[in-house]
């Protein structure tokens, strides 16, 4: 599914990107926060647009000849949610950073050690982090709508169907699917939270 | 249930199918929300896939929106309905060769209650213009989309300005036709719409048809191909494989026959 792959690779950006602006102190670090917080924001038709730019067969990147494809849907939701990772999961790092910098100092711990405990030690809020992205993945339809085409049986996805469903009228349909989609974004949050109860229940054993 | 049976049969095949790869043998057909809507492709692409082994990915926007993917490259053919436009896209070297491919045509609809109080015997130019003085609701697609280009040349006809109405009782939505028949449901106001949308369009509410069967409402859909010297990168021949299929006697009889609710929605000209 789209959603899962643009969500793994946003994660493996955002998650260490997150941990490294909590951690390392340079210059800019403070511009480079504010920026990706505000591209939490982003208009996933803007994004829709410029992906599509990029794409185009007379862009830059025509030459790959992936637009209308999921893997031009996957690149423009990475360039979404890459960002919400990133900025939430440093709030999360951060705080813990602040508790336990000294104790690393002391430990003389290497950094990456102290990166490997504080993700470990925030696992569980890390869920939650993903779960927003998973959310804003599969909630959204003006991006993929344009850089997929909306092409049956290869681009389209759950929220173009149900666009396409309500301009045909068929009102019952689209709102069956989005039903059903709801119920796909419940399950995933009941499986988390019970991952989560689960595994603090047992930590303790 | 067989409703919840077929969603759930839709859903199945929608989480799978976005695993799939691209299939590098699929040619790209800029198209129109007109036809995608209507469910023609749905019919005819199996079959071309059959007697040509050409499979048919169908991109439907605006026809404003296909030609300017088109002009970008991001088609391999071009399916749309708004001729000056077309020619347009040829003569800037886009394209190559226009065909007729099949027309319908365009109706009005509106409320039950009409409140323009446009009679069965008005044509449609006389009800744009009770539209105009009563200030009735209309929506339009302002999208450039060929069913916008018609309704606009239709106004520019009568020398009504609606561009400076925008927002009062003229409305553009910019959107597809099918939206904008829900926008018009919903505040009760007339549209203009192409024949195939309105047959297969299933949230109509108290609307009907108010305007139809006028030579002025003609609507012909032209099947242009792209320009491979300034295109390099497009299928041409594939491209041309599936524009002589729906060219031949065989992909002509086809279009006509394409039925919904017990109606023809396309007719095929190509050569009429």
């Amino acid at each position: 599914m789209v959603s899962l792959s643009s969500l793994t690779i946003a994660c493996f950006i955002g998650i260490p990107l997150g941990t490294v602006l909590a951690i390392k102190r340079f210059y800019f670090r403070k511009t480079l926060l504010a920026i990706i917080n505000s591209l939490m924001g982003l208009p996933p038709v803007l994004v829709g647009l410029i992906v599509y730019l990029y794409l185009s067969r007379s862009g830059p990147l025509g030459w790959l000849g992936i637009l209308y494809s999921p893997t031009a849907m996957i690149i423009a939701q990475v360039i979404l949610i890459a960002p919400i990772i990133t900025a939430l999961s440093n709030q999360i790092i951060e705080e813990l950073h602040e508790d336990y910098r000294d104790l690393f100092l002391s430990l003389n711990a290497k950094p990456i050690q102290a990166v490997i405990a504080y993700i470990y030690d925030s696992r569980y809020s890390l869920l939650t982090v993903i779960l927003a992205g998973f959310g804003r993945a599969i909630s959204e339809v003006g991006a993929v709508i344009i850089v997929g085409g909306n092409i049956d049986h290869l681009t389209r996805v759950m929220t173009t169907a149900i666009a396409l469903e309500t301009s045909k009228g068929n009102l019952n349909l689209a709102l069956g699917l989005g039903i059903i989609l709801l119920i796909i974004s419940l399950s995933i949050s009941l499986l988390v939270m019970w991952i989560k109860s689960f595994s603090k229940r047992y930590a303790h054993v | 249930m067989r409703i919840i049976k077929k969603n759930l049969l839709i859903i199945f095949v929608l989480f799978f199918q976005a695993t799939q790869v691209t299939a590098s043998d699929a040619i790209i057909l800029q198209s129109t929300t007109s036809t995608k809507n209507s469910g023609l492709y749905d019919y005819l692409v199996p079959l071309i896939k059959e007697d040509t082994g050409v499979s048919i990915n169908v991109v439907a926007v605006g026809t404003g929106a296909a030609i300017k993917n088109a002009e970008n490259c991001d088609g391999d053919l071009l399916l749309v309905h708004d001729t000056p436009k077309e020619i347009r896209f040829i003569d800037k070297g886009f394209g190559v060769q226009r065909y007729n491919l099949m027309y319908n045509d365009f109706v009005l609809v509106g409320p039950k209650s009409n409140p323009a109080n446009i009679k069965t015997t008005d044509k449609i130019l006389k009800a744009l213009k009770k539209i105009a003085e009563t200030k009735s609701l209309f929506v339009s697609r302002g999208d450039e989309s060929g069913t916008d280009a018609k309704e606009k040349s239709l106004w520019n006809l009568l020398n009504i300005k609606v561009q400076s109405m925008s927002g009062t009782w003229y409305r553009e939505t910019g959107s597809g036709m099918g939206t904008t028949l829900n926008i018009a449901i919903g505040m009760g106001a007339y549209a203009l719409v192409d024949r195939a949308t309105w047959v297969t369009f299933n949230n109509r509410a108290d609307f009907e048809i108010i305007v139809e069967n006028e030579r002025i409402l003609f609507n012909q859909y032209g099947l242009v191909t792209i320009n491979d010297a300034n295109c390099p990168n497009i299928n041409l021949e594939k491209a041309n494989l599936v524009i002589k299929w729906l060219l031949s006697d065989e992909g002509q009889t086809r279009i006509s026959s394409y039925e919904v609710k017990g109606e023809i929605l396309f007719f095929s000209n190509f050569n009429k």
